[in-house]
């Protein structure tokens, strides 16, 4: 996600231009074929009702290194017929290891049965961008993976031409193998393998793609998760689970307030630790901003974890907390609360807004708070490093292992060819290990021991309490409302630490990317608009989060609605209908959007906000819901919906109040339309999961500081949902893509519609509104 | 100090501190990597092992206090209700990212030896002690009445 920051500094949106095929790399051809012959062959028409590429741009070209598109560097094919696929992009439980190799092997027509999957490591030039994030993963590789397998099917029946000295119109790639479909005759995959792989590849222009009722893995959701084997046996292998010989044991002593340096230390006790090898200390960076660097301590490496542990427990460590002592949770939301009632720098204005509340006959004010959260994946941050004759290997749990190879590099000031990133599977990410601090802490531990392997390993408290969190906000919103009960006026006013302090100095400002996340992007069709933010400097490190500020803001837009619907004595869910309005696709002109608007990366004539697909979503969310139907007292039906990474979900929350007033969920009904889709069984999956997310979110989650320390350490603490209190089903209704609705993302836009959907059941259950995430699972009885 | 216990059937003598918890001796010792470190103060099990056929969170299980223990990890978990809930696992497709899912498999064996027919009730209060930050909660269930069903069999 750094390269949100790193377009962000381009002008504009990104380039609008087709797929890039990377011709340069191609080699000219040996074997059988001549090239004339070759490009004369592909000229005709493959069997079958194959399709020319519609192609479209997406946000892809824009990210460093692009796409790239070569099957020789995707797919390889072994004489006896095993295909393997290559995936660049990180699997932390999206499915995406399984996702994107399907596209190429349903293009290829491969046997899935046959194909094993290689994790890339990470090397951008070779594979394309590997920043596996932004829900971009299927938003951007789909056409690219298309592309890979059509352009190998296409290899494959141009080889079989060869061998049969027969025109490729009569030779049909079929299930691994290919068909002469005038003698009937059949050539595996394995034995046309070499000649295939001889061949150059057919321009992107002259390949031709299965047309939907051809696919047979697409679409369908019956693939298994490629390591589900592995993960039910205990198999499976993430970061913690790398063992190298020789190999030593690390973990660290890091300053608690963020910013802080070491006064002393005192390590005697913990160098007679039995196991204890060495203690280390490393300097933080000076000054922020902190990017990625490590944040600096005191390393106890040892025979084992737990002697690493115990080592560091026995550490005296003075601290000198430095300029972030001042942060305190409590009072710095107060003046969160205090800012968000004056006007703030404007990023969206449209109409008169002043105009508007002046001649209002009422008027409605919200505010609605978030505390910051950490992402505390399962896996606790890990990483297995060492360094042999100046080249260095770094085996981890990364979303972004290019980006960590750039500044491992940087960091040892030697080639980045002398650096190796490996990814294992991921135990969870959420965001917080699209950073690679920790990887550059092995690193230089490995550095102190003489190259030796170590594995570094964060406890839970470390990753509780040395996170880049989810910033902390406060959203208000106001209405001008006529005579006739219609909202004329809308003022937003977005108070929160920025991501963009991690990066650059703190203007106490946000960016065109939180910007776009639900606040200036605002659908509704009010005549008047002003999207207003005010200061707020950071003294943590703030990142991403699962759908970043999208939560806050869906929380404040989506909460506001019904407040507006109970003050005018209106269904919850017409009055969100009729302030989406009209079917149109917005005009981000016309609508008073900033210059700069951000709109997810993706080019805006291809990815527009299209606000029937927004009331698509809701209506279909309600109506399978029931909305509407008679419930028991102490229950009640919120709705809610938002657009966040190119894709459209609406939740209906069904909350049940128990006598004493603890919050249950016994169904959640989402309705997402994310244009184009994969692989159904897992947007199902991530819906699911994003429903138990919300609630976390909505319910239980909240980092604290005070003295600029954070207070929590552990999940005792840090609270998330769990077997005790969940929502108890939800039902998945995938809406069928139109014509030119491209594939959108999934792995975080489930996230944001769910707390707002509760805040609004909760009310409709019992009549309490509540405006300070987390909520909590009980009220007040 | 020498510490004899039983892996997944095997007899260890495991050079190791007392107070060293069983997860860590599994994990660095043995090179049993099925079994994962997520809190260290058994609060998310994913640590979870059988010692002496009862569930326990090594993380915070001293290899001291359980000499000759004979422990189950998931990679030595092979009876009719393991397979039943490995079976059931692949067939409602239950992980996302997978890291808890060894604990959330050991816990849903310890479940279905004691109780083979569970009501959602007994699911939640046996599981709600595994945390899983994916959120696959819905499928655990789900996998575990479809497990109970395969034991019938």
């Amino acid at each position: 996600m750094l390269h949100y920051l790193e377009q962000d500094l381009k002008s504009g949106t990104p380039a609008s231009r087709t797929l890039i095929e990377n011709v340069s790399r191609r080699s000219f051809l040996g074997g059988a074929l001549t090239v004339s012959g070759f490009v004369m062959a592909i000229n005709v028409a493959p069997a079958g009702a194959r399709e020319a590429l519609k192609s479209y741009p997406t946000g892809a070209a824009g990210m460093p290194h692009g796409v790239i598109t070569d099957p020789k560097i995707f797919i390889a094919i072994s004489d006896k017929g095993d295909v393997t696929i290559v995936t660049h992009r990180s699997e932390m439980g999206t499915g995406i290891r399984t996702s994107l190799p399907l596209v190429v092997a349903d293009e290829m027509e491969a046997d899935w049965t046959r194909v094993k999957i290689d994790q890339a490591p990470g090397d951008e030039p070779k594979y394309g961008n590997q920043d596996t994030d932004g829900s971009r993963s299927m938003r951007h590789f789909i056409q690219p993976m298309r592309q890979c397998g059509a352009a190998m099917r296409q290899m494959l029946e141009a080889a079989a031409a060869a061998k049969w000295n027969c025109d490729i119109g009569q030779c049909k790639a079929q299930l691994h193998e290919v068909v002469n479909t005038e003698s009937g005759e059949k050539l595996g995959y394995g034995e046309l393998a070499q000649a295939a792989m001889s061949l150059p590849v057919p321009a992107l222009e002259t390949l031709k793609f299965k047309s939907q009722d051809e696919f047979r893995y697409m679409r369908k959701g019956e693939a298994k998760i490629y390591d589900l084997h592995d993960i039910t046996t205990g198999k499976a292998i993430y970061g913690a689970d790398i063992r190298l010989p020789g190999m030593k044991y690390a973990v660290m002593a890091r300053p608690p307030v963020v910013g802080g340096k070491i006064k002393s230390v005192n390590s005697e006790a913990t160098k007679k630790v039995p196991g204890v090898e060495g203690v280390f200390e490393f300097a933080g960076p000076d000054a922020p901003p902190y990017k990625f660097a490590p944040v600096g301590g005191v390393a106890v490496v040892a025979n084992s974890t737990f002697a690493a542990l115990k080592g560091r427990e026995a550490l005296e460590v003075e601290w000198d907390h430095g300029a972030n002592a001042v942060y305190d949770t409590e009072t710095y939301t107060k003046a969160m609360y205090e800012t968000a009632k004056k006007p703030g720098k404007v990023i969206r204005n449209q109409g008169d807004v002043d105009k508007a509340f002046a001649e209002a006959k009422d008027t409605f004010v919200g505010e609605y708070h978030q505390a910051h959260m950490a992402q505390a994946p399962m896996e606790p941050l890990v990483a297995v490093a060492r360094i042999v004759d100046g080249k260095v290997e770094v085996w981890a749990p990364v979303q972004s292992p290019f980006g960590a190879r750039k500044d491992i590099a940087e960091a040892l000031k030697i080639p980045i060819e002398n650096v190796t990133v490996h990814v294992t599977l991921l135990g969870g990410g959420f965001g917080r290990k699209s950073k690679w601090d920790w990887m550059i802490e092995a690193v230089h531990i490995s550095q102190k021991i003489g190259g030796a392997p170590v594995k570094l390993q964060w406890s839970r408290e470390d990753d509780i309490q040395h996170s880049f969190y989810h910033t902390t906000s406060v959203e208000r919103i106001e209405m001008a409302i006529d005579a006739k009960g219609k909202v004329t006026g809308w003022r937003h006013r977005s108070v929160a630490p920025s991501i963009v302090s991690t990066f650059a100095p703190d203007s106490g400002y946000q960016f065109n990317i939180e910007y776009g996340m639900g606040f200036a992007d605002m659908p509704f069709e009010i005549a008047n608009v002003r999207c207003e933010n005010g200061e707020a400097k950071a003294h943590a490190r703030i990142g991403w989060f699962r759908s970043v500020s999208n939560l806050p803001r869906a929380f404040a837009v989506q909460s506001a609605v019904a407040e507006l619907a109970h003050k005018l004595g209106r269904d919850p869910k017409d009055m969100l209908l009729e302030l989406l309005g009209s079917d149109r696709v917005i005009d981000p002109k016309a609508a008073g959007f900033p210059e700069d608007f951000w709109n997810y990366g993706e080019p805006y004539p291809e990815f527009p906000i299209n606000v029937a697909r927004l009331k698509g979503v809701v209506n279909l969310a309600a109506e399978k819901a029931g909305w509407g139907k008679t419930l028991p007292a102490g229950e009640g039906l919120g709705i809610a919906v938002h657009r966040a990474f190119a894709s459209y979900v609406a939740m209906v929350v069904h909350v049940k109040i128990d006598k004493d007033g603890t919050i249950r969920v016994p169904e959640v009904t989402a309705a997402v339309d994310c244009g184009f889709y994969v692989n159904p069984e897992r947007i199902r999956s991530q819906m699911e999961g994003a429903a138990v997310m919300g609630m976390s979110a909505a319910a239980y989650s909240a980092i604290t500081f005070k003295g600029g320390a954070v207070e929590q350490s552990n999940y005792a603490d840090f609270q998330v949902a769990t077997m005790a209190n969940f929502p108890q089903k939800v039902s998945v209704h995938i809406v069928e893509p139109k014509e030119g609705h491209h594939a959108g993302g999934i792995g975080e836009p489930g996230v944001p519609p769910f707390a707002p959907a509760f805040a609004n059941a909760i009310f409709a259950a019992s009549g309490q509104r509540l405006r300070s995430m987390p909520m909590g699972d009980k009220i007040k009885v | 100090m020498t510490v004899k216990i039983t892996v997944n059937g095997r007899a260890e003598a495991v050079e190791a501190e007392l107070d060293t918890p069983l997860l860590w001796v599994i994990r660095d010792e043995l090179g049993l990597t099925g079994t994962k470190f997520g809190c260290g103060v058994a609060q998310c099990g994913a640590c979870t092992v059988f010692v002496n056929g009862q569930p326990r969170r090594s993380c915070v299980t001293p290899i001291g206090t359980i000499p000759d223990a004979d422990i189950t990890t998931i990679e030595g978990v092979s009876d009719k209700v393991a397979k039943a809930v490995q079976a059931a696992w692949t067939e409602i497709d239950v992980p996302q990212c997978g890291y808890c899912q060894s604990g959330q498999i050991m816990s849903a064996i310890a479940l279905l030896s004691e109780i083979d027919k569970p009501s959602d009730r007994d699911i939640d209060l046996a599981m709600n002690g595994n945390v899983c930050r994916c959120c696959t909660y819905h499928r655990i269930r789900a996998a575990i009445h479809d497990a109970s069903k395969r034991m019938e069999g």
